[in-house]
């Protein structure tokens, strides 16, 4: 799975994107992140307040509590401020 | 309706966009176009430019997506949307939003609901750059409160009834 960052979190986590193999119990988009922020200080800080980010599977946006089953590419970045 | 939605490093020119949007019809009453444009400051301290970074092809989607959703609600002849990435200087334009359609009301509205969209879920974020270092621009509540009026059904602003 293809793992996308943008803004303040790619520069916390210190990289655009990676490849991860998910272990089989990560089921939805919030137990992604709780698994990322245990991988290391610079995951920490970017996860550190997960409810301040905002995530998207494949390329829609989506809350939380969505399952990730099937998902190909999954980004996390803060609020979005275009416009 | 025809719909044109691009994102871009360069400038655009808006007068030569509107004009394109009409060219070689009869039927458009009403062309509104929206431009917004990099200021020299951000919360009262000036800064130098700003640096939109964005999510390749999920911004081209999700804002067709609210493209086609404000064609469904609104009569409209034609929408341009062009929203620029990279460095920007104050004074540079940022977007551009044109609505085409026979009545004015039209125009507006979904002019404004394609703004408000733009601003609280297309994927761009905005760092700003200063003298001394730079930092990423907060998102606004008012914004968000802004998006989501166009939701709320009392809060409609159906402008065709």
């Amino acid at each position: 799975m293809k793992l996308l960052y943008f803004a303040w979190v790619r520069e916390r986590v210190g990289k655009p994107e990676e490849e991860i193999e998910l272990p089989a119990e990560i089921a939805t988009v919030g137990d992604l992140m709780s698994w990322l922020s245990r991988r290391g200080e610079e995951y920490a800080h970017a996860f550190e307040n997960p409810r301040v980010i905002r995530a998207a599977v494949d390329r829609a946006h989506v809350k939380a509590d969505t399952a990730i089953a099937g998902a190909r590419e999954i980004a996390f970045f803060p609020p979005m401020t275009g416009g | 309706m025809s719909a044109t939605v691009r994102l871009q490093q360069e400038p655009f020119d808006a007068a030569a966009e509107a004009a394109k949007i009409t060219r070689g019809r009869s039927d458009v009453g009403a062309v509104v176009m929206f431009t917004g444009i990099c200021r020299g400051d951000e919360n009262g301290e000036p800064i130098a430019a700003l640096t939109l970074e964005h999510y390749p092809g999920m911004a081209e989607a999700e804002i067709a997506r609210h493209v086609e959703a404000a064609e469904s609600r609104w009569a409209l002849q034609g929408v341009t949307v062009i929203h620029r990435y990279g460095r920007i200087a104050p004074g540079e334009d940022i977007v551009l939003v044109v609505t085409a359609s026979s009545h004015r009301q039209d125009a507006f509205a979904a002019a404004e609901f394609l703004m408000d969209y733009l601003k609280t879920r297309a994927p761009f974020w905005k760092r700003v750059e200063r003298a001394d270092g730079g930092t990423w621009v907060d998102a606004k509540s008012s914004d968000d409160a802004l998006a989501d009026r166009w939701a709320r059904p009392s809060g409609r602003r159906e402008a065709a009834e």
